[in-house]
């Protein structure tokens, strides 16, 4: 491969050759033979090495952003090599050594060595324990595919981790042996030899020493050199040899590429001077994004993030470098250590990053801004050689020959924005006397941002697909506009057809999971037990929801330790009801509820797109949310490869998930999400054929295009969603910290092999191609896939499906226009599956061998044409959604503005105003609007699904039959007129048809707004009659009139903002057409200038049906009377009142407290009333009231409740004033209403004697009362008879009994109460008993 | 009555010292002539079940009953017309009713000589008169009538008051014509937990969708809220999303901080709601700027 370049570069072979022989995908012509050297290269080896060529050519320059992982070539090198690129490799790796041995566990290695070396590296390694900066490397990193060829000179995985920990412990502990090799690193172009001294660390000496066998002449020399790594990996001197005879020394891996935090090293190597001043860039990796994301994936804890680059280790026969092996590992672990214990626990103090520099914070720099070097054309060097370099680079994008398309992209915009001390060019001196691969072509700023303008000249649509914002940004990069003025006047320009579409209503509402009687109550559970055992469990999840959404942020908080006893206990009780399918169903519901929509799905504070999740709210809140983000964390570049996360509130399921570890609930969870995946698969989305060819594509189709696509992009999130889920528990048992040894592989391998996969995936995805529906089926496969564990991908089926995925990326060309597949459709597939193969678990060797792809064959189908594939599905907006690390290439590009500003003076436009701001609304309606379209929301909640469901259709076809209708009827209404304004304006004299034409146009289109009055009459006529027609006759009479409005403003509002921003162009394309005709009809006078352009189908329907009868909401039962107003006093209030009377009764009392016979008057009136109006009374109340009243004449017959006599309320004279009272009590009694008043009372010892014990008085006015009651019929003399005869049978005092005895004689004879004195006999005669009961 | 935690805690503080009585009641009304009755009667309340909750223990230890029985029996017989119980009961700090109750309990003891029933010893409460003895009958008609925390009338004026309540929130809904299910509906719909009120088509009141609504006729202080959040509130959530509640009597205006989270408290039904509109038709509005947060 060397010699290929070399060849190249030398112009020994001609270019054309090259790029053709890339180009061309036939298997046979893999091969590329030259003339001159009976060398043979093969594709697969060449793309790795030119990556990481230009890698290792740029290291020093990309000071920030993460790090894009090269690709290391699996196979061994061939035999020729030029001495002083091994030489220069040799020393460069010496110099980083120790630290991209230990990086080799990360996929992104490049620079790792770099990365060691650098002061800022020291610092982060002194700044937390190895394992820390672990997970943070490999959060950033994106990793590459390393050959899983060269297994010697690699340690296996968990080797690798220690030896990173190592080696940045290492360099931590000895800086005073760095600093020989940073000069040599410095002058690295000089010699390696001089740098190398001894004074290195073992494992770079090791390095040295095989870098040094290369030069010698050894074939795998050349090799070694170019993977710095490996020989890092070697531990004595005679690694080299070893490596030699074992011959794949694969090194380059660049597996550990350094993401951006470490990104600052590669330029710390070439400056001695660097190591001086810390980088506060790598201080920025432990707080960055990825790698919060990280230690969130289920795989890995944070001290041993899952870095699976070994797959190949093992396959190669590993000779006598064992026992150095062994000696190495040792060593590490020894090193790791000492890093440990010398590593501060917590790296969060050097999280800060401020705005303005953290992009910039490129290490070594002193005063960083005034010292960038400003790049220069005129100043480039090598240009021809560059140029041959990004004709190989581009044709490798191009064809889809490297792993990850836009990890390329984004390498070259590190390119763009690489930084440089002014001073640098004499580096590049002595340079142009080595050898052709020896030269630093991209060691000078002006160089890189030449190469990589050229490379973003030649993938320029690849690049105008990126979002506006990094349009404008690239555009306005003065390093562009320099080096290439047309670029930036394209850039421009695609900024402007750069239409990225927000839907503008979403709701950041989350809800529960609402509950539906028809799902949810009694008769969907067994048993009682099993219903309220969910009832609890459900309240108990959303406590824990809950607890996690308050407590997951604030440091030291575990959540198995907080809520894992919590959920286990909950899930025993489930698993004692049997209840698990329910909870399942409710567990699926609120992961979709709050994590489908990726924008949403955030909590506060932790967002996964900054951007989008601001412009959408379309309210000052989102601005300033935005606002926010962009001043806390502006540019976290992360690179264009984290790992799999469950950013959000997914973490809160994954967590749940494995702290309740319970098999019957992972079970159902398995089952529904294979059900929902399938089905979500299936679903159909409509091709709008009729509209694709028509001009310009607007027409109804477009509208009808644009909710195909919501819908597509709602299916394709939920799929993704679930099938994440689905992969996180289905190979959650097999997960491992670590990658298992080969020979626990291999009996993983045998186990698993035996039974069935969870899911077909190779069915799944052979059946999608077949059906040309991939666009929707592979993002939610990779989705799946990126949850595998550590032995997955080497299952059959597994094997297979990443064969068959890596093949149709190889297919999927972006730069081949004119295929039937849709440009972003491609794109997203692109992004996904380059996604994909960066992550850890997937094996390294997948992308760049060919033995793998054979397993798998993409069958084509003959069936051509409806697949999804070729519907226009994916906008800009969903290919951000699913690939949010799109915008790295925003925040790198704003990271360099942001710094060369501090320098220029210059202004950054960080803050852009938004286009989605909403038409015509002052912002104090903006707030208004949100909670209408939360209410909305809300509205749906408790409602059925099916109901929502409705809805929308209704809205989605009546709005789209709206616009038909205005085509058909209005517009051809318009054109009409024109028509005739037109044939009136010929006749006149000097009439001009073009400038009638204008000015019919300018009118008809001035009138095309009515066409909004008009579509929303249609929507609010047409949209309640479906909605009635569709919704049960059950349906409440409120949530009908509901669900009509609704449907009215979502239809008014789909039919105008398309009108809206339509009308006039439909106008104006008919009124085109129209004119034409007619002039052409004007001019040929001859023939007859009837045009019958009569208006199209009427569309209108009139649907005749009669509003169902709606069930009318059942009246409460009030027994009040007619009229009855309900102004009674309630009956807690009279209840209060008689309270206190009676506790007066009763005493203690003061002699002040007494009753005045009017105010009891009309204490008993309002008691008549409140009994008689029933609006406020319980069965309970009413009988205590009923209660009160006797005992309140019970304790006036016996004056225990004073009266206070006025002169004035004595009613009859002579009478006492209680007497009055007790007439009003009678006749309250006497009501209907008081049939139920505990009379009896009134008959009780305690009454009797205590009006015994009272006057002579008191015994007249009971009698009066008993004689009233028996008077209004209120009781009857039989029932006054037996309460006497009761009376009688009683314990009465003695004395009492007498009295008694002597007030009934006196009762007057012809009272109406005969009876009444023969019981007061009867009394008498028992006086006995009573005298001895007593 | 939205009371700050400051002004609540002064309440609590005086009622400290306080008896159920009507004349500890009207002391306190002084005290605090700003604030409704209800609203301090409510308070008192329940700071004098939670004391009741904390002290209950001591007055059913046997030796104690015997005791409060013996003094109850003396005092009988020496001044059988004295407030005998009600004065016991307040000079140990015991709720008169409970006080009635252990006493009685312990009269029919040897009455029976066994164990009463709690049905017997309830009905007689509630009717004393049903008590063969007389001054014991009218030793716990003075007890449970004069009693303004327990007690058979106490307690049905409680149960009026949640009634009426939950009466009159209906009647404003329905003034306003929003459309709703009550817990009645919502059971028969088999419902496994059922707040007072939910609305059909939600509202949103003072910028906060709202779609059920629980009336509580007490006052919200933070025993009451805790658990009311715990096994009510949180629960309508988790099933029917935010909601409102209202303390008709007040609550501590600290514990409104979960609007967001969706439980918005209020003291009375709120005036600033927002519902469904739709184009032209514009359902009422009242905007009324000064409340929202």
């Amino acid at each position: 491969m060397a010699a290929l370049l070399e060849s190249l570069l030398l112009h020994k072979v001609d270019v054309n050759t090259a790029l053709g022989w890339l180009k061309n995908a036939e298997q046979e012509r893999e091969k590329l033979s030259f003339s001159d050297s009976r060398v043979s290269v093969q594709k697969q080896e060449f793309v790795p090495f030119l990556l990481n060529f230009l890698r290792e050519q740029s290291s020093h320059a990309l000071t920030h952003g993460p790090a894009t992982p090269a690709k290391t070539p699996n196979r061994p090198r061939p035999a020729s090599q030029t001495h002083g690129f091994s030489e220069r490799r040799g020393c460069r790796s010496a110099g980083g050594g120790p630290s991209s041995g230990s990086r080799s566990a990360s996929r992104v290695q490049l620079f790792s060595p770099a990365n060691a070396l650098s002061p800022g590296n020291e610092c982060d390694a002194a700044g937390q324990p190895g394992s820390n900066c672990l997970s943070g490397i490999s959060a950033f990193s994106s990793p590459s595919f390393n050959s899983g060829w060269s297994p010697a000179s690699r340690p296996s995985a968990s080797e690798r981790r220690s030896g990173q920990r190592i080696s940045l412990g290492d360099y931590m502990i000895s800086p005073d042996q760095q600093s020989p090799n940073l000069q040599s690193q410095k002058g690295r172009r000089r010699s390696a030899g001089g740098g190398s001294g001894g004074n290195m660390p073992a494992g770079s000496q090791g390095r040295h020493g095989g870098v040094r066998g290369g030069h010698h002449g050894e074939e795998t020399g050349r090799w070694e050199s170019g993977g710095r790594r490996s020989g890092r990996g070697g531990g004595g001197g005679g690694h080299s040899r070893i490596n030699e005879q074992v011959s794949p020394p694969p090194d380059f891996n660049l597996e550990d590429f350094p993401p951006v935090g470490t990104s600052p090293a590669p330029s710390a190597t070439t400056k001695p001077s660097r190591r001086i001043n810390p980088t506060p860039v790598s201080a920025e990796r432990p707080h960055s994004k990825p790698k919060t994301c990280f230690t969130s994936t289920p795989f890995s804890k944070p001290s041993s993030p899952p870095l699976g680059t070994e797959a190949q280790e093992g396959s190669v026969t590993v000779g006598s470098p064992l026992s150095l092996q062994e000696e190495r590992e040792l060593l590490k672990r020894e090193k790791t250590k000492r890093a440990q214990q010398i590593a501060s626990p917590l790296p969060a103090p050097l999280d800060v990053c401020t705005p303005t520099k953290s992009g910039l914070c490129t290490g070594s720099k002193v005063t960083p801004d005034a010292q960038v070097a400003c790049p220069e054309p005129s100043k480039v060097t090598f240009a021809l050689e560059l140029d041959l370099l990004a004709a190989l680079y581009c044709t490798c994008i191009s064809e889809n020959l490297v792993p990850n398309v836009f990890l390329e992209l984004f390498f070259v915009v590190q390119l763009l924005t690489s930084r440089f001390p002014p001073n640098d060019d004499e580096g590049s001196l002595c340079a142009v006397n080595l050898d052709v691969l020896e030269r630093g072509y991209l060691t000078q700023v002006h160089n890189c941002v030449y190469f990589a303008v050229k490379v973003l000249e030649n993938q320029f649509q690849l690049v105008a697909n990126l979002d506006k914002c990094t349009l404008r940004l690239l555009a306005e990069n003065e390093r562009v506009a320099s080096f290439s003025p047309a670029l930036r006047d394209e850039l421009t320009r695609a900024q402007d057809t750069s239409t990225a579409k927000l839907s503008p209503s979403v709701s950041t509402f989350i809800h529960s999971v609402s509950f539906q009687p028809a799902t949810d109550n009694r008769s969907n559970f067994s048993s009682n037990k099993a219903f309220h055992t969910f009832k609890k469990q459900r309240d108990v999840f959303y406590e824990v929801l809950r607890e996690w959404e308050d407590f997951h942020k604030e440091p030291g908080w575990n959540f198995d330790a907080a809520l894992g006893s919590r959920i286990r206990g909950m899930m025993n009780q489930l698993t004692d009801a049997g209840n698990h399918s329910h909870f399942a169903r409710l567990f699926l519901k609120q992961l979709v509820q709050m994590c489908k929509d990726p924008r949403v799905n955030s909590s506060p504070g932790d967002t996964p797109d900054a951007d989008l999740l601001g412009m959408l709210g379309a309210d000052s809140l989102g601005r300033l949310k935005r606002l926010e983000e962009r001043l806390i964390q502006p540019h976290g570049v992360v690179g264009p490869c984290p790992p799999p996360s469950f950013p959000g509130h997914q973490e809160f399921f994954k967590d749940f998930l494995q702290a309740a570890s319970c098999c019957q609930l992972n079970q159902h969870l398995q089952d529904s999400l294979c059900q929902q995946l399938l089905q979500l698969d299936e679903v159909s989305i409509l091709s709008p054929a009729a509209s694709i060819g028509e001009k310009g594509g607007e027409g109804d189709g477009d509208m009808e295009q644009q909710d195909e696509k919501q819908r597509f992009s709602s299916v394709l999130l939920l799929a993704r969603l679930l099938a994440k889920f689905l992969g996180f528990i289905s190979f959650l048992p097999y997960q491992t910290a670590e990658k298992p040894s080969r020979e626990i592989q291999e009996a993983a391998v045998a186990l698993r092999i035996k039974s069935s996969p969870v899911l077909d995936v190779c069915a799944v995805l052979r059946n999608s191609i077949q059906r040309r529906r991939t666009v929707l089926t592979v993002p939610w496969l990779v989705e799946f896939l990126s949850m595998l564990d550590f032995v997955g991908p080497l299952l059959l089926c597994y094997r297979t499906v990443l064969g068959s995925l890596l093949l149709l990326y190889r297919r999927m060309l972006l730069g081949e226009c004119g295929g039937e597949m849709c440009y972003l459709n491609k794109l997203l597939m692109v992004a996904v599956l380059g996604w994909l193969f960066q992550i850890p678990v997937i094996p390294e060797d997948l992308f760049f061998t060919s033995d793998f792809s054979k397993l798998s064959q993409l069958e084509d189908s003959n069936t051509s044409g409806a697949g999804l594939d070729y519907i226009p599905l994916v906008d800009q907006q969903l290919l951000y959604t699913c690939c949010p690390f799109l915008g790295e290439f925003r925040k790198l590009l704003a990271a360099f503005v942001s710094g060369s500003t501090a320098k220029s003076g210059g202004i950054i436009r960080k803050i852009t105003p938004t286009s989605a701001e909403l038409r015509d609304t002052p912002p104090t309606n903006r707030s208004q609007q949100k909670l209408q379209v939360d209410l909305e929301q809300a509205f749906f909640h408790n409602q059925p699904p099916s109901l929502h469901r409705t809805v929308e259709f209704v809205a989605e076809r009546v709005g789209s039959n709206a616009v038909k209708h205005m085509k058909a009827t209005f517009v051809s209404e318009l054109v009409e007129r024109g028509e005739k304004m037109l044939r009136d304006g010929m006749e006149a004299p000097n009439s001009s048809p073009s400038k009638l034409n204008d000015s019919i146009c300018a009118q008809l289109c001035d009138s095309g707004m009515e066409a909004l009055t008009r579509a929303t009459r249609f929507c609010s006529e047409k949209s309640p009659e479906a909605i009635r027609i569709l919704l049960p006759d059950e349906t409440s009479p409120a949530v009908l009139t509901t669900s009509e409005n609704i449907t009215k403003r979502l239809a008014t509002e789909k039919a105008c903002s398309w009108l809206a921003a339509n009308i006039k162009a439909l106008i104006r394309r008919e009124w085109k057409g129209r004119f034409d005709r007619v002039m052409k009809a004007l001019t040929q006078v001859t023939q007859d200038a009837e045009d019958a352009g009569g208006p199209a189908d009427e569309l209108v329907f009139q649907a005749r049906f009669t509003a169902p009868k709606r069930k009318q909401s059942s009246e409460r039962v009030t027994s009040c009377p007619p009229h009855c107003s309900h102004s009674a006093s309630l009956p807690s209030d009279i209840l209060i009142e008689i309270k206190e009377l009676l506790s007066v009764a009763v005493g203690p009392r003061t002699d002040q407290e007494q009753a005045t016979v009017p105010q009891l008057q009309a204490l008993l009136q309002r008691v008549g009333d409140t009994l008689t109006c029933r609006k406020f009374s319980t069965a309970v109340s009413e009988q205590m009231l009923l209660h009160t009243t006797v005992l309140l004449a019970c304790k006036l017959v016996s004056a225990e409740l004073p009266l206070l006599c006025l002169p004035v309320c004595d009613g009859v004279a002579g009478e006492p004033p209680v007497r009055a009272v007790l007439e009003v009590l009678s006749e309250l009694w006497e009501r209907d209403c008081c049939s139920s008043a505990p009379l009896h009372l009134l008959f009780t010892p305690l009454t009797v004697t205590a009006v015994l014990k009272a006057s002579d008085s008191e015994w007249n006015t009971y009698l009066f009362l008993v004689r009233k009651l028996v008077e209004r019929g209120v009781l009857g003399e039989e029932e006054v008879i037996s309460y006497w005869k009761k009376l009688s049978s009683l314990a009465l005092p003695t004395e009492l009994i007498e009295k008694f005895h002597l007030q009934s004689q006196s009762i007057n004879p012809s009272s109406p109460l005969p009876e009444l004195q023969t019981h007061m006999d009867m009394l008498q005669v028992s006086q006995q008993t009573v005298e001895g009961a007593t | 009555m939205r009371l700050s935690r400051a002004e609540y805690k002064e309440i609590v503080r005086c009622i400290e010292q306080l008896r159920p009585t009507r004349q500890c009641m009207k002391m306190l009304k002084e005290s605090f002539p700003n604030h409704s009755q209800s609203t301090l009667l409510s308070i008192f309340s329940l700071e004098y079940q939670k004391r009741t909750k904390r002290t209950i223990w001591r007055h059913h230890a046997p030796d104690v009953i015997e005791s409060y029985y013996q003094r109850y029996l003396s005092g009988a017989k020496a001044r059988p017309t004295a407030p005998i119980l009600l004065e016991l009961a307040n000079e140990v700090d015991l709720s008169p009713s409970l006080m009635a109750r252990i006493i009685l309990d312990r009269f029919l003891q040897d009455l029976d000589g066994g164990a009463s029933s709690k049905t017997v010893l309830n009905s007689m409460l509630k009717e004393p008169p049903l008590i063969p003895d007389q001054i014991l009958a009218s030793n716990i008609y003075q007890c449970t009538i004069n009693d303004c925390c327990y007690g058979p009338l106490v307690d049905c004026i409680k149960h009026a008051i949640g009634h009426e309540h939950e009466v009159l929130l209906r009647d404003k809904l329905e003034e306003r014509s929003l459309s709703f299910l009550d817990e009645n509906q919502l059971r028969t719909m088999g419902y496994d937990k059922t707040p007072d009120i939910i609305l059909e088509v939600p509202v949103a009141v003072e910028g906060h969708i709202v779609h059920w609504i629980e009336s509580k006729a007490s006052f919200g202080d933070d025993h009451s809220h805790r658990t009311y959040l715990n096994e009510q509130f949180w629960s309508y959530w988790n099933r029917f999303g935010p909601g409102l509640v209202i303390y008709w009597y007040g609550f501590i205006g600290e514990l409104d901080c979960q609007r967001d989270r969706g439980i918005l408290l209020k003291d009375c039904f709120p005036t600033d709601i927002v519902t469904l509109c739709h184009g032209n038709q514009q359902e009422r509005q009242t905007p009324e700027s000064g409340k929202t947060t």
